[in-house]
């Protein structure tokens, strides 16, 4: 899958972690993820391959940076940034 | 999904078998014996392209994709599973890993070297007081001119006796950082050690490091990244490979099984006519096929780099592992005296089964994983 519409950004990595942390549980655009305790250990790769995949990027070493997947908000920045949109 | 194999996989498939059944499956009880794989066997693994199976032609490898090097595994850990533990760590841990996060440079330094087998691979994670607690380690980093001072003991290093570049994580004030460390680096030494329960042929040590320097250049990976990025992604690649090998030790304990019961013959007939043998045989084969059908799930995912891939990855590798050691239990119940003795590969196959459930990542670190995916969404694990 890959995602075009700029606006689709943040609602594709909205519904990605919402089924990584669960539907029932409620958490915010700005919302730090890893500090609230809300992801396991595997997380980090999944989350930067569903990114990579989603958005046709390469998530890099000097990507990897928890304030860039810290929150959607952040995600969505990261996503914006790498694709220069 | 289809998870039926293509004309390439099953061509593949059958040069693994000839592999194994002319250079591997008439030895592996000697080499079970004598501790050791020999050298030959390593050249003939290289040669073949076994010990780069999923390395880019690029950089010398064969290319595999991941449900082939399921079947690889699965293949070698039918007939030995110390050999498939070379695999696992040389190709699946290191190898593989280099290829995901490492720079040009290393890439270009380290993959033809690995992928021909003419250096050899070892993953230094475990300590003596760090196994399922990755963040317990207390190997340091620390710099120094420009250089990366390493100290501390590796436990338990499957052919770290043999290797020639150890992955090392290491602790220190950026946090847990993984390094490349050839084995020639001042300061480093390695201990045999003897008397393990299975995978008896792997050469496994203890890697001492005493003030071991290596350059920047040697950082694996993301300064600080080694346990969510580094040693994630190696464990990874490493639980296919031994959800792989765990079903090809238990496919050997159910073909020895069933061809055992034909032959041995109590109460004037054949043991396959009795009804509790044929209980214990498709007890054994609705595993071996369930687990099947989740390496090669878990192996579809993994060429399709789906993020799913990880999840199912640890759930081949947990059904797998204990599916082995039920069925290995069952094979030597069914072997009776044979199934105990030396003489004959069952108990062999016992013995490394339950290796196979605390090797990358115990069963218990597995059963945390599932269950907190499950508690967060059943749906994308069913």
């Amino acid at each position: 899958m890959n995602v075009t519409l700029q606006t689709d950004i943040k609602s594709t990595i909205r519904t990605f972690l919402q089924k990584r942390i669960g539907q029932d549980v409620s958490f915010n655009d700005g919302d730090d993820i890893f500090q609230l305790g809300l992801v396991n250990s595997l997380f980090a790769l999944e989350l930067v391959v569903f990114l990579e995949n989603t958005f046709d990027i390469a998530v890099e070493n000097s990507d990897l940076n928890l304030n860039n997947f810290s929150t959607v908000d952040n995600l969505e920045g990261f996503i914006r940034n790498k694709k220069g949109i | 999904m289809n998870l039926e194999l293509t004309t390439a996989q099953q061509a593949l498939k059958e040069e693994f078998i000839t592999f194994v059944r002319t250079e591997l499956e008439p030895y592996a009880n000697d080499y079970d014996k004598q501790g050791a794989i020999p050298r030959s066997l390593i050249e003939k693994l290289g040669a073949a392209g076994y010990l780069g199976a999923t390395i880019p032609t690029a950089y010398g490898g064969r290319g595999m994709d991941q449900v082939s090097y399921g079947l690889l595994n699965e293949e070698i850990g039918r007939a030995c599973s110390s050999t498939r533990s070379l695999i696992t760590v040389h190709s699946s841990l290191t190898a593989e890993t280099i290829l995901r996060w490492g720079s040009q440079e290393q890439k270009e330094q380290w993959l033809p070297l690995l992928a021909s087998g003419q250096q050899l691979a070892a993953f230094g994670l475990s300590e003596p007081g760090a196994g399922s607690d990755t963040n317990g380690i207390t190997t340091a980093y620390e710099e120094k001119d420009g250089q990366y001072v390493l100290t501390g003991v590796k436990k338990w290093i499957t052919f770290s006796q043999i290797a020639n570049l150890f992955l090392i994580a290491a602790q220190g004030d950026k946090g847990i950082t993984t390094f490349l460390v050839p084995r020639d680096t001042p300061g480093l030494r390695v201990v045999p050690l003897e008397g393990i329960l299975g995978t008896r042929a792997s050469l496994l040590g203890e890697i001492h490091l005493e003030q071991c320097a290596v350059p920047a250049a040697n950082i694996l990976g993301r300064m600080g990244w080694g346990l969510q990025q580094i040693v994630n992604t190696a464990l990874d690649n490493g639980r296919y490979s031994v959800a792989c090998g765990s079903l090809g030790i238990a496919r050997a304990c159910l073909e020895s099984s069933i061809q055992y019961s034909k032959q041995r013959h109590q109460s004037g007939r054949p043991i396959k006519e009795h009804q509790l043998i044929k209980q214990k045989i498709t007890n054994m084969v609705t595993e071996v096929k369930a687990a099947t059908l989740l390496c090669r799930n878990a192996g579809w995912l993994r060429d399709k780099k789906d993020p799913d891939s990880f999840i199912q990855t640890t759930l081949a590798k947990y059904h797998a592992s204990r599916m082995a050691n039920a069925v290995a239990a069952e094979a030597v119940q069914l072997h009776g005296a044979l199934g105990c003795h030396d003489s004959f590969s069952i108990q062999r196959y016992f013995r490394d089964a339950k290796v196979m459930e605390i090797i990358e990542g115990s069963t218990e670190i597995q059963q945390i994983l599932i269950a907190d995916h499950s508690i967060a969404s059943l749906s994308s694990i069913l």
